[in-house]
């Protein structure tokens, strides 16, 4: 028996997890480029530019075939990342500008067209007006294949031409002096981006497809220091989005999947971005911390040291000058702990703390407790 | 192939916006030697080598490298840009930026294999930075980070090697690093040609200098060419150079 159907019992649902499960790996995986780019909001860009697409593709054949409706979303994404690429060559506007514009043109346009079919006398079109949105409860088996199929070949190209597109992402143009056609590869590229979000706009909605090509990205980079971890981290990040945020609206009735799935992969964001080792903000905290008790720790140290050559030997002296000499931010106490630990301080009988051999060593050591503020690693 | 002349270039113009950025340049660059490009900013001193490297589009001229045009001679130019080009938070390491310089001669979707990776280690060797191999490119130094690329380009075996500004904000003994291979790519007959900045140690590192401010203003021998009068025609009588007026011999510094 299909493992699948023993977890989602459920027909429909099990439909729409694979569906939006596949549709979020793909968008996870080639958002990673965008992202390592500063391509986001050329995710935007493209599932706004899709809408007039899709009502096209609608008009022209009179049927929501989910095939034909991802081709014509297709060539208007397309067509916009070719506008803005034109903009961009041949005007003075900057990029973000006619990103800007392309975007709500399309999309105006779009609703336009929206506006006007939904008026027409038939029934054919009701259901159209899902792809703002996005609704996962409308996805049927047709629709799941259209996504896989396209979705497969979007992550065939990530394997095969992962070389090209990683040299494209970090380096084009010494990618062009090792005579590699970057336009070729930044077109084939874009094309493949194009495919993971038109697929996921029934699903998700074109008004927020974009943060599933970049939220899942943005939270695997925290994780990871490798292209290749990064890809399959966005891909599982991006498939649990969207099976979360399919399964969510389906529990609640009328709720719209772009905003749940969206919601599913802040979460995974925020997380990323708190607890990830080394470039999270709580992993940043602690580090700091530890480096600030670190320095307090030394400065009792040096105290200790000085007033050791001050009074020519180990003279112990009582805790109340030391945190005298500290003053009141430092735990002084606790930094004598943590030195005497480590064999560079000592207590006397008689309560006294002076500084060991190791101690003064430790001083004296270049790029040791002596020398300040250079506490790195 | 051409052997005596590594770069030949006739009546090159290139223009940004109307601008020009270059006038009519003639130039040729003999092969074997050490050539530093020296101009004051906006001079189009990368415009240069990213003009014979085809990356920009001459408004007028004609670049040969040994020879014949770029295009066909790709194989034999190896280039290292700024070093502020890139993202250096890429999730990447060391030994794998070495080895995209070998990403042109793989071609179309081959991976690298045990091959590439051992040219990446000896390219890392010669620039003292095997122990590198596998460190993220974010926790390296300015001059680890020239290193890097300098090694990319090394792997690409080629005979000519362009580099832009490989000194710019490195510390000494990158510097010094640098300044060794480059004279050993030199000593094995390659032809090395470097936008540089520092005017006081061009008669120390290089034997041919081009003196360029969009004009070509001269070029060849340092021991010929790298004087006073020429250096003042260059940066319009304000020389950025401490200490007595050339003409400059090795004796002064």
């Amino acid at each position: 028996m299909n493992p699948l159907a023993l977890l989602v019992p459920d027909y429909t649902l099990r439909v729409v997890a694979l569906g939006a499960g596949m549709l979020g790996l793909v968008a996870g995986a080639l958002g990673c480029f965008a992202v390592l780019r500063r391509q986001s909001l050329l995710g935007d860009a493209i599932s706004h530019a899709a809408l007039p697409g899709i009502v096209l593709a609608f008009l022209l054949t009179g049927a929501k075939n989910p095939l034909v409706l991802v081709l014509g979303a297709a060539l208007a994404g397309w067509l916009g990342t070719l506008v803005v690429t034109l903009i961009v060559r041949h005007s003075r506007l900057p990029a973000d500008s006619a990103l800007g514009i392309v975007l709500s043109v399309f999309f105006g346009a779009g609703l336009v067209l929206l506006t006007w079919v939904q008026q027409m006398p038939t029934a054919a079109q009701a259901g159209l007006d899902t792809f703002l949105f996005g609704q996962a409860a409308t996805m049927l088996a047709g629709d799941v294949v259209v996504i896989t199929t396209l979705g497969s070949i979007a992550l065939l190209a990530v394997a095969v031409f992962w070389k090209e597109f990683k040299l494209l992402t970090f380096d084009p143009e010494y990618g062009a002096t090792q005579g590699l056609p970057m336009r070729s590869i930044d077109i084939l590229l874009t094309t493949f981006l194009v495919i993971a979000i038109v697929i996921g706009l029934q699903t998700v909605g074109v008004v927020l497809m974009s943060a599933l090509v970049i939220a899942p990205a943005a939270a695997a980079r925290q994780w990871t220091d490798s292209l290749g971890v990064m890809v399959l981290l966005a891909a599982g990040f991006g498939a649990i989005a969207g099976v979360g945020g399919a399964l969510l609206s389906g529990a609640a009735e009328h709720m719209p999947t772009g905003p749940t799935i969206v919601l599913s992969a802040m979460v995974l964001v925020m997380l990323s971005v708190s607890f990830a080792p080394r470039r999270g903000l709580v992993w940043d905290a602690v580090q700091r911390r530890r480096q600030r008790q670190q320095l307090r720790t030394d400065a009792v140290l040096a105290d200790l040291h000085e007033l050791a050559q001050h009074h020519k030997g180990a003279h112990a002296h009582d805790v109340t000058v030391l945190q005298m000499m500290r003053g009141s931010r430092t735990d002084v106490p606790r930094a004598l702990g943590v030195l005497r630990s480590r064999g560079l301080a000592d207590r006397d009988a008689a309560g006294g703390w002076y500084i060991t051999e190791a101690g003064r060593d430790e001083i004296t050591r270049p790029g040791g407790a002596g020398h300040g503020d250079e506490h790195g690693h | 192939m051409r052997d005596d002349v590594a770069i030949e270039i006739n009546d090159l113009t290139v223009a940004y916006r109307e601008q020009p950025v270059l006038w009519d340049v003639d130039l040729t660059v003999p092969a074997g030697v050490l050539m530093a490009i020296v101009g004051p900013n906006g001079a189009g001193k990368t415009t240069l080598i990213k003009s014979v490297l085809g990356l920009l589009k001459p408004a007028a001229g004609r670049i040969l490298v040994h020879g014949r045009p770029y295009r066909e001679q790709r194989r034999l130019v190896a280039y290292v840009p700024q070093r502020g080009t890139v993202d250096w938070d890429f999730p990447t390491n060391v030994l794998d930026v070495v080895q995209m310089g070998r990403y042109g001669a793989l071609g179309w979707v081959r991976r690298t294999g045990r091959r590439e990776r051992e040219q990446a280690l000896a390219a890392l060797e010669q620039v003292d930075m095997v122990d590198y191999a596998d460190r993220q490119i974010s926790q390296l130094s300015g001059g680890q980070q020239q290193r890097v690329f300098l090694a990319r380009a090394l792997v690409q075996d080629a005979r000519v090697y362009l580099m832009d500004e490989p000194f710019q904000g490195v510390d000494a003994k990158t510097e010094r690093a640098i300044v060794t291979v480059l004279q050993s790519l030199r000593e094995a007959g390659n032809t090395v040609v470097v936008v540089h900045h520092a005017l006081q140690t061009v008669p120390e590192y290089f034997d041919w200098v081009t003196l360029l401010n969009v004009r070509l203003i001269t070029a060849g021998p340092v021991a010929e060419v790298f004087t006073g009068e020429n250096l003042r025609v260059t940066y319009g009588g304000r020389v950025p150079f401490h200490g007595s007026m050339p003409p400059v011999s090795q004796e002064q510094l």
